[in-house]
Order: structure tokens, then C-alpha cells, then sequence
């Protein structure tokens, strides 16, 4: 059985189905991400003191990892404007793209996470570490699941450009809005752990 | 593909550019302004309206919320009013739960 407005638009929103799911899903991910801003607030604004971000944390490092992190916004919006100019070969080159810095931001995180257990500094130190950990360690698992939705459109999941592109354009322009707001969220990140 | 399409996603990848090169540019200038130690509440403010601008970029043109469907806008204004009640939550605490007990 087909499966229906995966490209067709539906008459009464204007948008395919997996528009709307995706945007839905990162409607909830606003929310899972403000419940850990909004506990970040509370415990700042409650504790005696609190530590600037970049006495404890590599800014360097975290600026080198904000332009990696655009970068591939950019490498994954071009990926899908390259399919839309029917070329295939630089969408995978765009892409590929994607997936490698991707991969670099993992492993300047691995550096900064290693650093700081080396120097005993865990979870467990004190209040803003446990925040740091948790909103950066939650941002890396989004980052591992762009990473491989984005590895399986590259690999496997390309074959569908031969079959149905329209449809495999849409899924990549959805598997690019995930990757976009996994950049977004970086964006508010940054400044708010490392800067102030 | 028509001349039309081709034209219109080659004045895309122009902006996709142009944005790029802001997001760069404002990554600079938020970590050159954390340089400058300002006092929290001015670096708070400065550092967030630097982070939203460089968000609605992101948003606004490699999400392509800037050309997106009433539906979509309804859904995020949604989750912006709850995101936004979600952060009020800390700051009523503040005042001990005043507008329980009166």
C-alpha cells in the first residue's frame, strides 16, 4: 500500500505529511530543551554564585565547534539545493560534507569531555557542571541521530533518487530541518555555557 | 527543470551564502563582546539578542520558515507561548508563590 502525501500536498494544510511531522516533533524538542533552560534559570538565579562559563570552559574550543556546527548547516542546505538543481553527484559531495563536520564537532567534544575527567571535573563537581554535562551530552545524542539519519540518505537510503526523487527531496529537506534546529539549538548553547 | 526554478534556487544558494558569512561574523562578535566583562545583566542581554538574531537566520532561511505555511506558523506560535510560560514558571517562584497565597 502507498503511502499518501509523502509528496502530494494535502488540500486542507497546504503541506505534505512528513512536513508536518517534522515540525512537530521539533515543536517538542523546543519544549524538551527549554524544560533544561528553564531549570538552568532557576538554579542560576537561586545559587549564591555562580561561576563565568569561560573559567572552567575551553571558548576556543566551543568557537571552533560553533563555525563547524554552521558550516554544516550551510553544507546540508546546499546538499538539498543541489538535488533540487537535479545534481545528484554534489548533493552527495554536500552532504558527505555534513557528515564529516558532524563527525568533527564529536570529536572536539570528546577532547573538551576527556579534558575536563582528566582534571577531575565531573557531573557530580558541582551545579554547573551537572548543567553543562546535561545540556551538551543531550545535544550530542541529537547530533549522533542527525549524523546517522543524514549517513543513511548519503548511503543506502539514496537509492530512492532513482526511483521516486521528489520524494527523497522532501526527505532530505526534512532530514535537514532537524539538522538545522540541532544548530539552532548550539547557537543559544554557546553563549550561555561558555560566555557568561 | 525550467529557467525559472533554476534561477530562483541559484538566488537561494546567493542567500544561504550571505547568511553564512552573518552567522559567521556574529559568532565573532559575541565571543569579542564576552572579552569586554560587562556587567551579567547588559552581557545576558547583549549575548541573547545575538544568539536570537543569529537563530531567525537559521530559522528563517535554512529552515525556510520565511516562506512556510499558515499550519506550520500556527504550531510554533503554540510552542513559543508555552516555551515562553515554561520560562516564566522559575521567575514566579521568585516571589514565594505570591499568587496562590494572595
Amino acid at each position: 500500500m502507498e503511502i499518501p502525501y509523502t509528496v502530494e500536498l494535502r488540500r486542507d494544510t497546504g503541506l505534505n505529511n512528513g512536513k508536518i511531522g517534522i515540525w512537530l516533533f521539533l515543536a517538542s524538542e523546543v519544549m524538551l530543551f527549554g524544560a533544561l533552560f528553564a531549570s538552568y534559570i532557576l538554579i542560576r538565579t537561586g545559587a549564591p554564585t555562580w561561576p563565568r562559563g569561560d573559567t572552567i570552559l575551553n571558548v576556543p574550543l566551543a568557537t571552533f565547534n560553533t563555525i563547524v556546527l554552521i558550516s554544516s548547516s550551510v553544507t546540508m542546505v546546499m546538499a538539498w539545493a543541489s538535488l533540487m538543481r537535479h545534481r545528484f553527484g554534489t548533493y552527495r559531495l554536500y552532504m558527505g560534507a555534513t557528515i564529516l563536520l558532524g563527525g568533527v564537532f564529536l570529536v572536539v567534544k570528546y577532547f573538551e569531555y576527556s579534558h575536563k575527567f582528566e582534571t577531575g571535573l565531573f557531573p557530580s563537581t558541582n551545579n554547573f557542571l551537572a548543567i553543562y554535562f546535561t545540556l551538551t551530552g543531550l545535544h550530542m545524542l541529537h547530533v549522533m541521530g542527525g549524523m546517522a539519519v543524514n549517513a543513511y540518505f548519503w548511503g543506502p537510503g539514496a537509492k530512492l533518487w532513482k526511483t521516486n526523487p521528489e520524494w527523497f527531496i522532501n526527505r532530505v529537506e526534512h532530514s535537514g530541518l532537524f539538522w538545522h534546529f540541532v544548530d539552532l539549538v548550539w547557537i543559544f548553547l554557546f553563549p550561555t555555557l561558555y560566555l557568561l | 527543470m525550467t529557467t525559472d526554478h533554476a534561477v530562483d534556487i541559484d538566488k537561494q544558494v546567493r542567500i544561504y551564502i550571505t547568511v553564512f558569512v552573518s552567522l559567521m561574523a556574529l559568532t565573532i562578535i559575541t565571543v569579542a563582546i564576552s572579552r569586554f566583562h560587562l556587567p551579567v545583566p547588559i552581557a545576558v542581554t547583549v549575548a541573547l539578542i545575538v544568539a536570537i538574531i543569529k537563530g531567525s537566520l537559521v530559522a528563517c532561511y535554512f529552515m525556510h520558515l520565511i516562506s512556510e505555511k499558515k499550519l506550520i506558523y500556527a504550531v510554533l506560535g503554540l510552542t513559543a507561548a508555552f516555551f515562553v510560560a515554561l520560562l516564566a514558571l522559575p521567575v514566579l517562584t521568585v516571589h514565594n508563590g505570591f499568587w496562590i497565597h494572595g
